[in-house]
């Protein structure tokens, strides 16, 4: 099969490209996707080309509606229903894919190209074992026999790095880890063996741990002569795989090169921007996006003075838990401890970041930290007093203190509810009553870069970003002391991500507001916060200032937490 | 006259223009109503008037529908029948949704051990279905109007109540609820001004579905004689006095149960457009 | 292989210590066992409680009704409409019990259902369990034809016409199973013996239980499920349709009639499963309708014969024979969706 290629190349070199071992494996001329709808046809890629060589991975970046998952899907004839798709040069391995059969395209499929996506959990069928799966390709390209097809599969699995797999292939994608998972869903895409593997964001959904230990096997797939394509809105995890990068934007490459130069010395504005948006230890104190300050002085001032008058006395921590612990009974009746004696302790005006993997307990935390949960042990306190142990009563009037933004705003506002109303209802809450709700909601609206006209909007009608904004104004309207940050950017774009955390910034900067920052993110925790605590199991693994705690982690679960973590390091930065 | 009428319709056209989908059954809903609101609109004559020169007649332009045994317009008393079946649907989804109501609110709201045990009521009743649990009535009760509409009723009312425990507990779980309760609201406030509302939300649709089937039940009860008395023109009725017949008389059957195909067929389209409109403008 | 499987530790590789890898125990580990167990126990428990509720349901229909239960037997026995003397009903109340307290009552009452005995026929003095024996088999093969054509036709519909890039072949599909389930039985019933019995003369108009008469009944009840069922499946099929899963299955190469038979299909039965156990259920009360239309004997005539004389214990029993059926087949079906979704087993 590896010969293919280049007796193909060799006898039609390519103007460019030295014909011979390093010859592009995959050439992309002038790519356009189209889609036709109800008669109206909006195009999504507009003209792109890329070419890519055995043995190399090229990275494919770009943030929602870039069209980059429809430029991957293309490179599997999977574009979707109503597509239309033309190109000067759509070749693998010399062949003209753009005038493929729908029959000579699924031999090409499985055998030729290798697809991954993301989230091994709903991308494998659930109802049919890991080894009926990854023997799939095998039976459908009727390569060998039943017996020889059940050994392939176990070897592919045992190279994917599954332990026993002779056991995995009998179990379900759900009765595996979601390293195992993503690993079983990889080897379904090697199984043929296939010079080319497209993989569409194959690590979103995954911890960072597990993110680390699929993005090595891509690496190992890519150093065994395999052309590896890589998906991703996360430069980060770009900058650890990929041999070369093209930047996409609104179905344009806007910037493409060597990883090296894309990465560290972007040419193109909008790769500037990317770059610059990744928060990490070196981000911290300066601004992530290019969008000026949008905070009016004046409010803030006001808003200041309101809050200041509150902060009687600064030493005592305006929330503090002490041995929280709070247990779960699963379904079969056992009870687990979820969160395990945290402790912790949150300033006026400063930052604690939570941080933690899936299953870590940081969450649970973060509602018991609100008092939706009561802990089974321990105590949480609001400004030295009760919290956790009042009454619902007794902790009503107090609750605008402890204000809360959630990881996915649209499900926090009521749908028939137009911002405007989302915000009365707030404001309603404030220690003062407002004289007009209405002047009040407008200026919150500004306070968080929203326009007037946004008052009379449903949440469903406005952006990702906009309905954090709304959110966050939520949360401020009556004037709390601490707000509750519950994986508050991880749904959004990394350049929409970039300014809803500089707005987090200037609003604490203003308002004097505590945030109890939870997230999965060590860069955005980093950048965002002054102490930080590591939980991993339902335990504080580690606890102190930020840079003490992620420059010099003691614990081990915290150092190789941290090594995981792909980031954009610039040698020379700043 | 028809100028009034166009212009606003003009204006709205752009944002929504109307599917045939939702035309047709809208039309046909409207003649329903006409029909059990003035009845005599549609068929002048009257629909106990015997003549028996002219019996078992076939559909022909002077009888639309034929006639019965006693030379009684079908078309006349399918028309004036309609009030008496829409009636019994509407009074039996009423009974249905009360009941239901009471059920779901209480379990969904009324803590564990109320759900509990409404759960398991639920559950209970779900074991009877609907036809064998108004039978049941029937046969204690003995048939009557009001039997019929309490034996739908009560037929038909665990479905509803499983609905609305589901939904109320789907909504209390939404993150809007915790951020009302977050921002300090009394918990009889969050549930008075988020969870009912938003609960009901998609019944409005479940309803109109639920009358269409109500009228369809309490006609198959009818047609088993255990309805309403056959002089009466109501469908059901009309399908039991028909059934002696059917071998020769095929439209004594035939055409009242048109009238409840019709009636079920396009109510249930509008319900579920309005489903999907809720649906695809909410989520 | 085989030798590998009874590892309990799996040996994972370093890279893998720090990975939140909660490994699944071995599959048959006694853990597991046990939480199918429970499951189990859990279900027959809640079933037996469920058959305890509408025992109860059943016994307070028939206690509570209006009017004079020994008066009404003797009336009925006799073909009579008349006031009764004490001396005529004491010995009726003796023999039935009507004078006992409620609670004694009850406990007779479950006491016969555990042995088989749904209580005595007003009207023909027989046990209701015989009434309904003698009945049964006619109106089982009515149901049990009518779920299994049911399932054909729906399933048929939904793999032809589902989620196909022409707009008229969904709409053509979707269209006649919605009109399919709102079609009610006593009018489908009727069309079906005019136009193929009475005018093409294809089946006899009243056949008995021959299998030639069987088969207009089988279809009328089919008909309606058939649409409902459909439409369950329809909306799963098209949502599976777009799952990621069936996008890795046809970037492996597989076409399009494997993708919907291979994957789709077995995750789109799922909630026709859930529902067939409630359509066993409406099968057997839709039979009523329709054996009264094809004048086929069963229990639905024996019900509707019992309905009409007031002949209580008859039609209680029905019922609660019904609601048995009801239970069981929920337990089955349980056990049906169990095998196609092992993800219910742990």
């Amino acid at each position: 099969m590896t010969a293919t290629p280049s007796t193909a190349l060799a006898a039609r070199p390519a103007p460019g490209a030295d014909a011979g071992p390093g010859a592009p494996l995959l050439r992309v001329e002038n790519l356009r996707v189209g889609f036709t709808r109800g008669g109206r046809t909006t195009d999504v890629v507009h003209g792109i080309s890329f070419a890519l060589e055995a043995g190399r991975c090229l990275a494919v970046v770009g943030e929602s509606g870039s069209g980059k998952s429809v430029t991957a899907r293309t490179l599997v004839g999977l574009t979707g229903a109503g597509a239309s798709v033309t190109a000067d040069r759509l070749e693998l391995a010399g062949r003209d894919l753009t005038a493929l059969r729908p029959r000579q395209w699924r031999a090409v499929r499985g055998a030729e190209v290798g697809f991954v996506l993301q989230d091994a959990l709903v991308s494998l069928d659930q109802l049919r074992t890991v080894g009926n799966e990854v023997g799939e390709p095998l039976r459908l390209h009727r390569w060998g026999d039943r017996h020889r097809r059940a050994r392939r599969v176990l070897k592919v699995l045992a190279e994917v790095g599954v332990p026993e797999p002779g056991l995995r292939a009998r179990q379900r994608p759900y009765e595996l880890s979601g390293g195992l998972r993503q690993r079983a869903l990889i080897a379904t895409a090697l199984a043929l063996d296939p010079a080319l593997v497209v993989a569409d964001e194959p690590t979103t959904a995954l911890d960072v741990t597990v993110q680390a230990q699929v993005l090595d096997l891509l690496a190992q797939t890519k150093e065994r002569g395999k052309a590896v394509l890589l998906i991703s809105h996360d430069l980060a995890v770009v900058a650890r795989l990929a041999d070369e990068v093209c930047v996409m934007r609104d179905g344009v490459i806007v910037e493409a090169g060597p990883a090296e130069q894309v990465l560290h010395r972007p040419r193109h504005p909008y790769t500037r921007t990317l770059v610059d948006a990744v928060p990490s230890e070196h981000t911290r104190g300066t601004r992530l996006s290019s969008v000026p300050v949008t905070l009016a002085s004046h409010h803030g001032v006001t808003a200041r003075e309101r809050a200041g008058s509150a902060a009687a006395d600064a030493t005592v921590p305006v929330l503090e838990a002490r041995g929280l612990t709070k247990r779960f009974r699963g379904p079969d009746k056992v009870d687990r401890t979820v969160v395990d004696g945290v402790s912790f302790s949150l300033g006026r005006g400063r930052t604690l970041g939570i941080v933690g993997e899936s299953g870590s307990g940081k969450t649970t935390t973060a509602r018991m930290a609100l008092a939706m949960l009561t802990p089974d042990a321990g105590e949480v306190l609001l400004d030295g007093g009760p919290w956790s142990s009042l009454t619902s009563q007794g902790r009503r009037p107090l609750r605008r203190r402890v204000g809360v933004v959630y990881q996915d705003p649209l499900s926090s506002f009521d749908p028939r509810w137009s911002v405007g109303r989302v915000l009365a209802d707030a404001i309603g809450r404030a220690p003062a009553r407002v004289p007009d709700p209405r002047a009040r909601a407008v200026e919150l609206l500004e306070l968080v870069g929203l326009g007037p006209e946004h008052l009379d909007r449903r949440p469903l009608r406005l952006s990702g970003g906009q309905r954090q904004r709304v959110a966050i104004a939520r949360a401020l309207a009556p004037e709390p002391d601490v707000v509750v940050l519950d994986e508050p950017v991880s749904a959004l774009d990394v350049s929409v991500q970039a300014q809803v955390l500089d707005l987090l910034g200037d609003l604490q900067q203003a308002l004097g507001v505590a945030y109890l920052f939870i997230s999965h993110d060590l860069g955005v925790i980093r950048h965002m916060s002054h102490d930080v605590l590591v939980m991993h199991g339902g335990r504080v693994v580690e606890h102190g200032p930020a840079d003490d705690v992620l420059a010099d982690p003691q614990h081990e679960y915290t150092r190789g937490l941290l090594a995981a973590v792909p980031r954009l390091t610039t040698p020379g930065g700043p | 006259m028809t100028t009034q009428t166009h212009a606003p319709a003009a204006r709205r056209a752009p944002r929504l223009v109307p599917s045939l989908g939702v035309v047709v059954p809208a039309t046909l809903v409207g003649a329903f109503v006409l029909a059990a609101v003035a009845p005599s609109v549609l068929a002048p004559g009257d629909p106990t008037a015997i003549d028996l020169e002219a019996a078992f007649l076939p559909p022909s332009t002077e009888h639309l529908l034929g006639t019965d045994q006693s030379g009684r317009d079908l078309w006349t008393r399918v028309v004036h029948g309609t009030r008496h079946s829409l009636l019994i649907g509407l009074g039996a989804t009423g009974v249905a949704l009360a009941i239901a109501a009471v059920l779901g609110f209480a379990a969904g709201l009324g803590g564990r051990l109320v759900d509990r045990v409404v759960g398991s009521l639920i559950e209970v009743s779900f074991a009877f279905p609907t036809m064998l649990l108004a039978l049941l009535l029937v046969a204690v009760r003995g048939p009557s109007p009001s039997t019929l509409v309490l034996a739908v009723g009560i037929g038909s009312a665990p479905g509803y109540a499983r609905m609305i425990r589901g939904q109320v507990l789907a909504v209390r779980q939404e993150a809007y609820v915790e951020a009302a309760l977050a921002l300090g609201h009394r918990r009889r406030d969050v549930v008075v001004r988020h969870v009912l509302p938003n609960a009901m939300r998609p019944l409005v649709a479940v309803v109109t579905l639920g009358i269409s089937q109500s009228v369809v039940w309490a006609s198959g009860l009818a047609f088993l004689g255990m309805g309403v008395a056959p002089p009466s023109p109501e469908w059901g009725a009309l399908l039991e006095a028909g059934r002696t017949y059917v071998t020769f008389a095929w439209w004594l059957e035939v055409m009242p149960g048109l009238a409840i195909v019709l009636l079920a067929v396009s109510v249930t389209a509008l319900g579920r457009a309005a489903q999907r409109r809720l649906e695809g403008t909410d989520r | 292989m085989s030798a590998t499987a009874p590892t309990t530790t799996p040996v994972a590789p370093p890279t893998e210590a720090l990975a939140v890898d909660a490994s699944p125990a071995n599959p048959w580990g006694r853990a597991r066992l046990l939480v199918a167990l429970r499951r189990v126990v859990g279900r027959v428990v809640a079933a037996v409680l469920v058959l305890l509720g509408a025992a109860t349901v059943v016994f307070l229909a028939q206690t509570l009704l209006p009017g004079d239960r020994a008066t009404l037997l003797l009336n009925l026995r006799s073909g009579e409409a008349v006031e009764r003397t004490a001396a005529e009903l004491a010995p009726i109340n003796e023999q039935y019990g009507f004078d006992d307290p409620l609670a004694v009552q009850y406990a007779t009452y479950v006491g016969g259902l555990l042995r088989g005995d749904l209580g005595v026929s007003y009207q023909r003095h027989a046990p209701v369990a015989e009434v309904i024996g003698g009945q049964l088999w006619p109106t089982a093969q009515l149901a049990l034809g009518a779920l299994a054509a049911a399932w054909v036709l729906a399933l048929v519909s939904v793999v032809v016409t589902a989620g196909r890039r022409s707009r008229a072949v969904t709409a053509a599909g979707s269209g006649a199973e919605a009109l399919a389930a709102s079609v009610p039985h006593y009018w489908l019933g009727v069309i079906l013996l005019v136009v193929l019995a009475v005018n093409l003369q294809w089946f006899p108009v009243m056949g008995g239980t021959s299998p030639a008469a069987t088969v207009l009944p089988v279809l009328t009840l089919a008909v309606p499920l058939a649409g409902f069922l459909g439409q369950a499946t329809r909306d799963e099929f098209d949502r599976v349709l777009e799952q990621p899963f069936v996008t890795s299955a046809r970037a492996r190469g597989m076409g399009d009639t494997g993708v919907r038979l291979r994957h789709v299909l077995r995750h789109a039965v799922l909630p026709a499963i859930t529902l067939s156990g409630w359509a066993l259920g409406a099968l057997l009360s839709g039979a009523v309708i329709v054996e009264s239309v094809f004048s086929r004997p069963g229990l639905g005539q024996v019900l509707v014969a019992a309905v009409d004389a007031r002949d209580v214990p008859v039609v209680a029993g029905v019922v609660m024979f019904v609601a048995a059926v009801y239970v069981v087949a929920n337990v089955l079906v349980d056990l049906a969706y169990t095998l196609v979704d092992p993800r219910r087993r742990s």
